[in-house]
């Protein structure tokens, strides 16, 4: 190791510049570094081994139920129910965000209420309630509050399973999303709004144009935790009569008493899912990146380049 | 429309503005007119409302007595059956659209390039083809000397790049004032120049501005007018020979003896 004061002893006149340029830096190896690869490699396909030659984790079943048409229903189910739910909870959460955001006390209000009662109470007890609406409320009816009512329904016309899922659902996700979005819009500089306000642009468009865009570099991760935990969360709806993936697998196993195998055909698909929208969210965190100073690099460069090329025409 | 076409009236006529944050007067009773094409500096002690005065203009703030008017258009008002009302939130956003405004802090859209931060009002505010709105940004960034930047972000570039850049942006729909609140106060003193020169040449193109600024080199060569101002109040104005060499009102004298 050489210290400050040693080159000038050890290297005498040599004090060239090219001793010391960075460049010519090199990483020793480190046989510590190798070593504990080697232990957790070996320690992972060891585990790897066990689980795939282990009788009781049935594969042989697993395989044949994997893609069994129950199964794949049930798949269809809980994709379905997240996709729309985290559609409208994602919406609705915006609208949520900017109401709570806003001056105008009575929107900021009824926002905070919603997100009050929605965040405070279990998803459980809010689904059972969509689900059983009919009880508290046989009619629904669109009219005047405390006048006359223009049209009314029959509840349990209009809540089916399906819907009283994607109610219970989408709602209860709006009231999280609300906070998630609210906390990206805060996260803008306040700058930014000031600088759309001064050139112009609407309320609405300033927050298409300038804040949201920027907001999502802190929307888009706490978003993936949402996404993923609904797909989980959709398993809740076994309990309004739904066939969600958990459910179809729970179904067969129920028949053949295999529940190991079954709940791991679940658990594959789960895992499947996950791993598809961890890339997808990648992508998306990589897109809202741009223009910060690591991040755009090189695309400047090929930019600049495509400059040269036109400059040397 | 409240449209009082007097000849030769100003293009900016502030009269008697008041302005309070808290109950704490900051302005109080502002009186200023811009002649079109004049070049006006504002200067003044920190925290006597320059920047308060400039946001006053386009409605960054509202203000609480006395009245200004653009272009013959009052700012955020309108006459109506002999009633003063306030303009609809669409009405102020179409009466700030002509007016630019370049930032100490740049402000610059960090998501967006150069060419973006430029065409995007032109495109989304004034409703400009997005082909005019290119060929007219890029001949404003070649103005500017920031053509070999068009495609970078803003924070691949330097503090005066920055800038530069922020004026063409201003510069893009087409102003009929332009108002700088400190441009050069962010930047290191090497970069200061290049900002300066660039709105030096805006001032030779006849363009209406008003600066507030503590460079009272640009002051001396660039402006019509030097407007000080003090404690909320414009205490002294005239030709910047008169305010910057023979300063009369002793807050002037006291503020200038520190520049020399
Ligand atoms: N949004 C606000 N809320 C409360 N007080 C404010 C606000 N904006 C400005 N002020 C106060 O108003 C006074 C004038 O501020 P202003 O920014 O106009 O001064 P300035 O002349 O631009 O000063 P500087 O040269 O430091 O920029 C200051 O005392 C400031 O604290
Ligand atoms: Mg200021």
């Amino acid at each position: 190791m050489s210290t400050l004061s040693a080159p000038g002893k050890e290297e005498g006149a040599r004090m060239d510049a090219d001793l010391y340029d960075v460049a010519r830096a090199h990483h020793p190896f480190r046989p510590g570094r190798l070593l504990l690869w080697v232990v957790v490699l070996a320690v992972a396909a060891n585990f790897a081994y066990i689980v795939a030659n282990n009788p009781n984790f049935g594969w042989p079943v697993v395989a044949a139920y994997f893609f069994d048409p129950t199964v794949i229903h049930g798949l269809y189910v809980t994709l379905g129910l997240t996709v729309v739910a985290m559609a409208i909870g994602i919406a609705l959460g915006l609208l949520l965000a900017i109401a709570r955001m806003s001056s105008d006390r009575l929107a900021s209000s009824v926002s905070s209420l919603f997100i009050w009662f929605f965040r405070g109470t279990p998803l459980l007890v809010q689904l059972i309630f969509w689900y059983n609406l009919s009880t508290l409320f046989p009619e629904i009816s669109i009219g005047i509050p405390f006048g006359p009512t223009f049209a009314s329904w029959n509840t349990n016309d209009l809540i089916s399973p399906v819907t009283a899922a994607i109610v219970g659902l989408a709602l209860n996700e709006a009231a999280y999303m609300a906070e998630i979005i609210r906390g990206g819009l805060l996260s803008v500089d306040k700058g930014q709004a000031e600088t759309a306000e001064a050139f112009g642009m609407t309320r609405a468009r300033a927050l298409r144009r300038i804040i949201i865009p920027q907001a999502m570099r802190s929307i888009v991760p706490p978003t993936g935790n949402q996404l993923i935990s609904m797909i989980k969360a959709t398993s809740l709806v076994s309990v309004i009569a739904m066939a969600d993936l958990l459910y179809s697998v729970q179904s067969i196993y129920n028949r053949t008493f295999e529940v190991m195998p079954m709940l791991l055909v679940a658990v594959l698909w789960y895992l499947f899912i996950t791993s598809i929208l961890n890339v997808g969210q990648s992508a998306i965190e990589r897109h809202y990146n741009r223009g910060e100073r690591d991040a755009a690099v090189r695309k400047d460069d090929a930019a600049e380049k495509a400059v040269q090329q036109e400059d040397a025409r | 429309m409240t449209t009082s076409s007097i000849d030769q009236a100003p293009l900016v006529r502030a009269r008697n503005v008041h302005k309070a944050f808290h109950h704490v007067e900051v302005l109080k009773g502002i009186d200023l007119d811009v002649k079109a094409g004049e070049v006006v500096v504002i200067l003044g002690p920190s925290g006597s409302g320059k920047s308060t005065f400039l946001r006053c203009i386009n409605r960054l703030e509202t203000i609480d007595k006395g009245s200004i008017f653009v272009d013959g258009e009052q700012i955020g008002y309108q006459l109506r059956n002999g009633k003063l009302q306030p303009l609809s939130n669409r009405a102020i956003a179409t009466q700030r659209s002509k007016i630019g405004m370049v930032f100490q802090q740049f402000n610059l859209y960090p998501h967006m390039t150069v060419l973006q931060n430029v065409i995007e009002a032109p495109i989304g505010v004034h409703g400009r083809s997005r082909d005019e709105a290119i060929t007219e940004a890029r001949e404003l960034l070649a103005k500017v000397g920031m053509s070999h930047k068009v495609n970078a972000y803003p924070r691949q570039l330097s503090g005066g790049q920055q800038q530069r850049v922020a004026i063409a942006r201003a510069l893009a729909i087409r102003p009929t004032l332009m108002l700088f609140d400190e441009p050069t106060s962010a930047l290191d003193p090497e970069l200061v120049g290049e900002v300066l020169t660039t709105m030096r040449s805006l001032a030779d193109q006849g363009l209406t501005m008003i600066v507030v600024t503590h460079e009272i080199g640009f002051a001396r060569e660039a402006a019509d007018r030097v407007v000080f101002m003090d404690g909320g109040r414009v205490v002294e104005e005239g030709s910047p020979e008169a305010v910057l060499e023979n300063p009369r009102h002793p807050r002037t004298r006291s503020f200038l003896s520190r520049f020399i």
